[in-house]
């Protein structure tokens, strides 16, 4: 395997009014290609901010960040990204939001409409084609983002809480479809999420980061084969021992919180 | 959109009965002077007389259906809505682009917004000896007020539709791998106009204000210079006629412009169709 993504000494410092926030300090990270990896941590940690950054929204303050082996300048279609809050288009219907990145590339319409239907099916959101997102649930909506995002077949997919605001069962089951479309396509995932089980269900890697300044404060490599059950001795166990490492973060988030050093 | 029943309209109905009997009944027992205020019967019988032909049907020298449109009340509003429509069409023709310009550019929106804020305030009226200078008489100076009636509110609410598209559509059409003109096209132009239709229905009804207006000082029919000329002649009863004339256009355009907005709008959330 070959390392699609190379994140070398990143820093991010944000201005705030009376000084500055680190963000991220010193991140040093590599993602293989076709590896499924979770940011974790408690809000405040630099996770969105990372990926952010990977995704070309953000430069960071300093260091380098390659995407197969070419370094990051700008957000684009080789790093679909998946939102928490969806981000659906909602003038266009669920078969038009697909299409959108086949159409902007200029693919003649019979490919793109070809295309689109693949992914329908495989998302089973064939009945939804012509429904606007706000007659959409959350689930569905989220799945039109991934099909969005795997319309352009990129080889990196970055998720940004894709299944934060959904109820458990719809979490689960596209926690699964997830993994099925992670395993038949070989994408390169980064997923952030502040979920400890979700992290376990899913992620090869687990990196755990630091409460501010955000930084690796454990970098754990997941071996329970798949489908993973988490009434498993393995799966609690590892349960337990992040969660350890996420509350002590959380409670350093908590401690700024009270001395009202930040409102996040 | 809400299935009309008989019993929203007759509840709809029941206030505007009571006031139509009320002022029918002051009227009748002499209360009032009928030049004061005319009953409504005599309101309805002068707008009927309004809405014919004024001459008898001569089929040497006209078509039926141009003699059957030939009534005053007819000729008034196609003359009123042609302005409307027109001065219409002006300021929002100019206001839309200008807005989305200064939506987009934050230099441009520094550079024009002091200008249009002191202008903004100037009402329309207020500019009716400038048009007479400028345009002399007839239809171009009323064109001319109406199109800076509807200009500000198409503007206003078209910079502010540009301003408050949600970012997140813009990360995510980036992500996508769309470039600046894209983004404007198909992301910011479509997040933009819900406020921009509320812009356009404000502006529409600006305007219809102002057509009335302007038809009183240069123009010789239209609904405003015909409540006018009525008033000259102490015709309370067609001064009425006209008013509500103008009332029903007024609520028709409305519900036509919103029905409009509705479907341009069918994605939008918070909406009932």
């Amino acid at each position: 395997m070959s390392s699609a993504i190379e994140i070398r000494d990143v820093h991010k410092r944000f201005p705030i009014p009376g000084g500055e926030v680190v963000a991220l300090q010193d991140i040093n990270l590599t993602v293989e290609a076709g590896e499924f990896v979770c940011l974790l941590g408690p809000s405040g940690c630099g996770k969105s901010t990372l990926l952010n950054a990977v995704a070309g929204f953000s430069q960071p303050t300093s260091g380098t960040i390659l995407v197969d082996g070419r370094p990051v300048t700008g957000p684009g279609p080789d790093r679909g990204m998946v939102f928490q809050e969806y981000a659906l288009f909602p003038w266009m219907s669920v078969a038009e939001n697909v299409a959108f990145g086949l159409d902007i590339k200029g693919l003649p319409k019979a490919q793109i409409a070809e295309r689109v239907n693949v992914l329908l099916e495989k998302l089973h959101l064939r009945e939804f084609r012509d429904r606007y997102p706000k007659d959409l649930s959350g689930g569905m909506r989220q799945r039109v983002a991934i099909a969005r995002v795997l319309a352009l077949d990129s080889p990196v997919l970055l998720m940004d809480e894709p299944f934060g605001a959904l109820d458990a069962l719809t979490r689960r089951s596209l926690q699964d479809e997830l993994l099925k479309i992670w395993q038949e396509l070989g994408k390169t995932i980064i997923f952030v999420t502040h979920s400890i089980e979700e992290s376990i269900y899913l992620a090869d890697r687990i990196v755990v980061l630091t409460y501010r300044p955000g930084t690796v404060k454990r970098d754990v490599r997941v071996d329970i084969p798949r489908p993973r059950d988490s009434g498993t001795n393995a799966f609690n166990e590892l349960k337990r021992e992040l969660a350890v490492m996420v509350m002590e973060e959380q409670h350093r988030h908590e401690a700024a919180e009270q001395a009202g050093l930040t409102t996040d | 959109m809400k299935a009309v029943t008989w019993k929203s309209v007759a509840e709809g109905a029941m206030v505007p009965l009571a006031t139509l009997v009320v002022w029918q009944a002051v009227c009748s027992m002499g209360w009032v002077n009928a030049h004061v205020l005319p009953s409504p019967l005599a309101v309805a019988e002068k707008w009927w007389a309004y809405l014919l032909p004024l001459t008898e049907y001569d089929p040497a020298s006209q078509s039926w259906l141009g003699w059957a449109l030939s009534g005053e009340l007819i000729i008034d509003s196609i003359g009123s809505l042609y302005r409307v429509l027109m001065g219409f069409l002006v300021g929002g023709v100019l206001a839309l682009p200008l807005g989305l310009l200064m939506g987009s550019s934050n230099l441009i929106y520094r550079w024009m917004n002091p200008l249009i804020q002191v202008l903004r305030p100037i009402p329309p009226i207020a500019y009716i000896p400038l048009s007479i200078l400028w345009f002399g008489l007839g239809n171009p100076p009323a064109i001319f007020l109406i199109a800076i009636g509807a200009f500000f509110p198409v503007l206003v609410n078209t910079i502010a539709g540009v301003r408050h598209v949600d970012g997140i559509y813009l990360r995510a059409a980036r992500n996508l791998g769309a470039g600046r003109g894209t983004i404007f096209l198909r992301i910011i132009l479509p997040a933009a106009t819900p406020y921009i239709l509320s812009g356009v229905r404000i502006g529409i009804g600006t305007a219809f204000i102002v057509v009335i207006v302007s038809e009183m000082i240069a123009v010789n029919n239209g609904l405003g210079f015909r409540i006018l000329e009525a008033r000259e002649y102490f015709w309370s009863d067609k001064i009425i006629a006209g008013m509500l004339t103008i009332g029903l256009w007024g609520l028709a355009i409305d519900a036509g412009v919103s029905r409009i907005n509705n479907h341009l709008l069918r994605w939008h959330r918070g909406l009932d169709h």
